[in-house]
């Protein structure tokens, strides 16, 4: 989208109650009426997140009473005795996570850097349209193409030469399997860079072109610039963007559900199978035959949307630091 | 350094940047190619128009998964159109100093919260004191993915709406709620039916939330308070499933969907194309 620049300054405040005088009869009944209404929608939004974190404890409550801190240290995960410890989702979920940011960030900011200061005027449209439809693509789209031509490829080809000239590396050792922690990483971060390449292009166009043109006049190349006046001056917006990747990497389902293998163990290689957070919720949670085992499903649950919340309201304030409230608003 | 080596350095930067652009759009190329190559020879009329076959027959469709799908948004809709609207308006209008700043911090948040969570939460409040999966469980859970994406949107349109317009209208004496229905909502028309085209395309293709609420179903839609299909969760199974036949019909199934999705947003693309310039 473009810059966000409300355009109407003080939309706001003035034009929200008119001078006494000019009000109807109506008016003075249906204006309060329409103010609830409207400030009661708003309010939904409040008890919809704060009954989300509600529902989620409650439901969960059984499975933190019975394992504590235990939960989240241990890696049994084991229904038919009701000992639960979610150790290796977590696991899998900050590896698949990272291994995904960690190819997507230098892919997105270039990116983000070409579409924002670099490409001629009629490249940038048609870009930034394909790099949104790719972030349209639902998940189990994504992960029927990991199946079927993901898998097979990191199988037959990408796993064999892997091992072959890094084997000794714990992280590329095993059998190849194809599913496992790599193809989720993998398919992550296909998922992750359109969000984080959208962001980061609006906060670089955020940033004025002063800053640009002071840079340029001491001589410095473009390259130069962007790294000292654009770059720098956008910061944090830009660790905003890698933060609100990582936010979808951590609750993305059913792409990676598909490709990782659901195996609930702790491996040093890519190549093995692993499990997140959200796949064992999807997975699981309609197999769950007890209360705890239901309990213990929701608090992972409950864990994976406290670590969203977290990270998602850090990335906001970090975004709307460089681009306003506007910035990213849809993403 | 020589300003050659900078000059070298800043051509080399530009590429890797144009070449870092052309790597991201790629899979976007390769899988829709892919689903075209795989799909398109099961799609068919009968593909829209009969129910799933039972594994070793050939052929049937996904019509209940689309009809399905088509029930939930709309439940869906039901339910985050008035509150994401309503909301939006008064994040746009209203002068108070917090709230609106916390409202709209909230609706990012929970515009990040995975979609799995919101279908924990509808299974919460629906399903377990129901007693059963439903349509309206699957049709809640894809509202609260659905309100904070219209909240956001239509704050963003409502603020364009210019001030004089709302001016002549108190002018002439208007009430407020009269000014926002007939002079403010209508002019900001377009780009609300936007944004609600955009979470359509959204949720159209959320599976996760769907899993435990609408489970899914293999028959014809059989009432709000019972289990239902929808084209996500179809395409899922049958990717999944160890049969060739319903691999072939996971890849029409999401030809299929993609193109809706892909339609629907060029569609809301093309709708605000004049607004995007203005601003």
């Amino acid at each position: 989208m473009a810059r966000s620049v409300t355009l109407v300054e003080g939309a706001s405040g003035r034009a929200w109650r008119p001078p006494a005088a000019t009000r109807g009869r109506v008016g003075r009944i249906g204006d309060p009426l329409f103010r609830a209404l409207l400030k009661g929608s708003a309010w939904l939004v409040i008890l919809l997140a704060i009954g989300l974190v509600i529902a989620l404890a409650w439901e969960s409550s059984g499975a933190v009473r019975a394992f504590g801190l235990r939960f989240i240290v241990t890696s049994t995960w084991d229904p038919v005795a009701g000992d639960f410890g979610a150790l290796p989702f977590i696991y899998g979920t900050l590896v698949s996570s990272l291994l995904a940011l960690l190819l997507a960030v230098p892919l997105s900011l270039g990116a983000a850097i070409y579409l924002a200061e670099l490409a001629p005027a009629w490249v940038r449209p048609p870009v930034a349209f394909l790099i949104e439809m790719l972030a349209a693509v639902p998940s189990v789209v994504y992960g029927l193409w990991g199946i079927f031509v993901l898998v097979p490829w990191l199988r037959d080809w990408v796993q064999p030469s892997l091992g072959r000239w890094l084997g000794f590396l714990p992280l590329f050792s095993g059998p190849a399997y194809g599913v496992g922690m790599l193809a989720a990483g993998l398919i992550l971060s296909i998922m992750v860079v359109p969000y984080i390449t959208s962001v980061a292009r609006e906060v670089l166009l955020a940033v004025p072109n002063a800053q640009r043109e002071a840079a340029l006049g001491l001589g410095a190349t473009r390259w130069e610039a962007i790294r000292i006046a654009v770059l720098r001056y956008g910061r944090s917006g830009l660790i905003g963007a890698v933060l609100l990747g990582l936010g979808r990497a951590l609750g993305e389902t059913m792409a990676v559900t598909m490709v990782i293998g659901n195996r609930p163990a702790i491996a040093a290689s890519l190549f093995a199978p692993g499990y997140t957070m959200a796949s064992v919720v999807a997975n699981e949670f309609t197999e769950a035959t007890s209360d705890l085992y239901v309990a213990a499903l929701v608090e992972v649950g409950l864990l994976l949307l406290v670590v969203t919340i977290v990270v998602n309201a850090l990335a906001r304030l970090l975004v709307w630091s460089v681009g306003g409230p506007a910035a990213g608003a849809r993403e | 350094m020589t300003p050659t080596a900078r000059r070298r350095i800043d051509q080399a930067v530009s590429s890797l940047a144009a070449l870092s652009a052309m790597v991201v759009i790629a899979p976007l190329l390769m899988i829709f190619g892919f689903l075209i190559y795989q799909g398109a020879s099961a799609v068919n009329v009968d593909f829209f128009i009969h129910l799933p076959k039972p594994v070793g027959e050939t052929g049937g469709g996904v019509a209940n998964a689309i009809v399905g799908s088509l029930i939930m948004i709309g439940l869906a809709a039901c339910v985050a159109l008035p509150v994401g609207i309503l909301g939006g308006v008064y994040l746009a209008e209203s002068r108070e100093p917090r709230l609106p700043w916390v409202v709209r911090f909230l609706a990012d948040v929970l515009n990040g919260v995975p979609s799995i969570v919101f279908g924990i939460f509808a299974y919460t409040v629906v399903v377990l004191p129901m007693r059963r999966f439903s349509a309206f469980a699957g049709g809640l859970a894809l509202a609260f993915i659905m309100v904070p994406i219209i909240l956001r949107t239509t704050e963003e349109m409502v603020r364009l709406v210019p001030n004089a317009l709302r001016e002549a209208g108190f002018g002439i004496g208007l009430p407020q709620w009269k000014v926002t229905l007939h002079v403010v909502l209508p002019t900001a028309r377009a780009g609300i039916i936007t944004g609600v085209i955009v979470a359509i395309a959204r949720v159209a293709g959320e599976t996760a939330p769907l899993l435990f609420t609408a489970l899914g179903n293999r028959f014809w839609h059989q009432g709000f308070d019972q289990p239902i299909a929808a084209l996500p969760l179809q395409i899922y199974a049958y990717a999944i499933a160890p049969y060739d036949d319903w691999h072939r019909q996971a890849w029409a199934g999401a030809l299929v969907l993609i193109t809706l999705v892909f339609v629907t947003s060029l569609a809301a693309r093309l709708a605000t194309r004049g607004r995007t310039v203005a601003r």
